[in-house]
């Protein structure tokens, strides 16, 4: 990797926008009993009315957005630095890199695709 | 006549230990196997909820998802997600220079950066536990209705 | 003069390698006659001239300074000469060559390893050939500057902290605990001007950013050097250093003479006798 360090500060920056974002998703999906945000229709956070209440908002689109953004970066990330510590051959590691890349943009595109869509199904105010 | 040397590099079985190491060393250990474990779920939780968008919510109430086998499951997401958080955190401070303190004339017995950062790894498990304890029972009350 | 008794019969399970005859190590046990206050080194020289004169290991000093005898001590990298038997066990105890390196023999690992990767990261201090050269005047350097990385000059190269950390059981590339504290030793020094000259290979593949602070290098070294912390200062140094929030450092001057750097109070420099 030519720039180390560079990769490294992002991904440590990513981990530390991830304890808030993540903790926050965490919170409002798996805490709703004790802390209940973000949840206006009803007492379960995860119900459909109250996931197409978030997905109205354009915040909620944006964040949920920037968390994938992330939250991708540094789990694939990470995963490849355990997998380069394997001393693989240096066309295996060329080859993992870039299927880590594709992995994670592809996934970033359908999450975020998704993410705009569902904002605007839920601003017409009906399902898909 | 070439010499043959034996590899003794640990392998693997070198990330896992063998048993006279250091809490720190069994946290980076977890840290390791909890972030595959959220990556994991990160990745089919793209998916899954990426379906929204034609309408299929498959984690709400008579979804596919909903079974009580797949809560645990996200259940065990969320205790993977506390420990390797704080963790976490505890890491940031400590690979940034911040928690390991300052260079000293070494004399025995040693303080070490273990000891500097070792009540930050307190802190941080039961940060991870109080984290755990809201989490469980929120996944109680769930489970209750 | 009568023997002096011995106090217990502690069991060595010692592991064993020829590479002339043997495919893979196998441990062979010993029963070794242990005294008060004997050490893993002296047990290994009690084997020797009482059990199997073909045992083969490294050591030199047998006080702590060189080097030489790190081995894997009941499943801790330590230095033999510094271990009392009696203090781990009163039955038996494991001695095997230290991990991560390839054995020679018995239990000499393969050190050379260790050593390229030293030499890789420059080990030496990195200024202009002719100030360095000039025997004229000395280094400017106060006892705050000094103890930014006096605490890793200790380092003796006995390679326990490399057979301690989870890395370098997999990576044959990372650098590993002892080169990268060696790295920071000299960047840490206001002597020195190779930061840049370094960064690359601190920050590369084998460089700082694999170690994820198992903290092992540390708890292992038996000088204290703790090589963790040393790795740490390194990272935040070259973080800083990309976000370009790390002040520009100046090297030290070089004092030529008399009339520069702080003179004490009630001091008179000497009259020059060199001509300037």
């Amino acid at each position: 990797m030519r720039n180390g360090t560079k990769y490294w500060t992002w991904h440590m920056a990513a981990g530390v926008v991830l304890l808030l974002l993540l903790g926050l998703h965490m919170v409002i999906m798996h805490m709703g009993g004790s802390v209940h945000l973000f949840a206006p229709r009803g007492a379960d956070a995860v119900s459909e009315a109250n996931s197409q209440w978030r997905d109205s908002k354009i915040c909620f689109a944006l964040s949920y957005i920037l968390l994938l953004g992330v939250g991708l970066y540094h789990g694939l990330y990470s995963l490849r630095t355990i997998l380069l510590e394997l001393t693989l051959k240096p066309a295996m590691e060329k080859a993992m890199t870039i299927l880590l890349v594709i992995v994670g943009v592809g996934l970033f595109g359908l999450g975020s695709w998704a993410a705009w869509a569902a904002h605007v199904v839920a601003l017409a105010g009906g399902k898909g | 006549m070439a010499i043959h040397r034996y590899d003794n590099r640990l392998g693997v079985w070198g990330w896992l230990g063998g048993g006279r190491w250091g809490i720190e060393r069994y946290a980076y250990l977890l840290h390791r196997l909890t972030g595959l474990a959220v990556l994991l779920y990160l990745l089919m939780h793209t998916v899954v909820t990426s379906l929204r968008v034609k309408g299929i919510y498959l984690w709400t109430e008579g979804g596919f998802f909903h079974q009580p086998i797949f809560r645990l499951g996200e259940f065990a997401v969320v205790t993977a997600f506390a420990f390797h958080a704080f963790n976490g955190l505890r890491l940031v401070l400590v690979e940034l220079g911040f928690a390991v303190g300052k260079p000293i004339e070494p004399i025995y017995p040693y303080k070490t950066s273990v000891g500097v950062q070792r009540p930050l790894l307190i802190a941080a498990m039961l940060l991870a536990l109080v984290f755990l304890a809201v989490g469980g029972y929120n996944f109680m009350l769930g489970a209750a209705k | 003069m009568a023997e002096k008794k011995a106090t217990k019969t502690i069991t060595f399970h010692v592991t064993r390698y020829n590479p002339e005859v043997d495919a893979k190590p196998y441990i062979r046990a010993y029963a070794v006659e242990v005294n008060d206050g004997m050490t893993v080194l002296d047990g290994l020289h009690w084997i020797k001239e009482n059990l199997d004169a073909t045992l083969v290991w490294r050591y030199s000093c047998r006080m702590g300074i060189c080097g030489s005898c790190g081995m894997l001590i009941n499943g801790s990298p330590t230095l033999a000469c510094n271990t009392q038997i009696l203090h781990l066990s009163q039955k038996e105890i494991t001695v095997g060559p230290l991990p991560n390196f390839e054995i020679i023999r018995d239990l000499v690992p393969d050190l050379l390893s260790m050593f390229d990767k030293h030499a890789m990261v420059s080990p030496n201090i990195v200024r202009d050939e002719a100030e360095l050269n000039s025997t004229q005047g000395e280094f400017y350097q106060s006892p705050e500057e000094l103890e930014a990385y006096l605490q890793f000059t200790y380092c003796i190269k006995c390679g326990c902290c490399m057979g301690a950390c989870p890395t370098l059981a997999t990576d044959v590339r990372y650098l590993g605990p002892m080169p990268l504290t060696a790295l920071e030793r000299y960047n840490e020094d206001t002597r020195d001007e190779g930061f840049a000259l370094r960064a690359k290979i601190a920050g590369g593949k084998g460089g700082a950013f694999r170690c994820h602070y198992a903290g092992e290098c540390s708890r292992v070294c038996p000088k204290g050097v703790d090589p963790g912390k040393a790795i740490q200062l390194l990272k935040r140094k070259l973080v800083l250093d990309y976000l370009h929030l790390a002040g520009k450092k100046k090297p030290c001057k070089k004092l030529e003479g008399p009339g520069e750097g702080k003179l004490l109070p009630n001091m008179i420099a000497p009259a020059r006798t060199i001509p300037g």
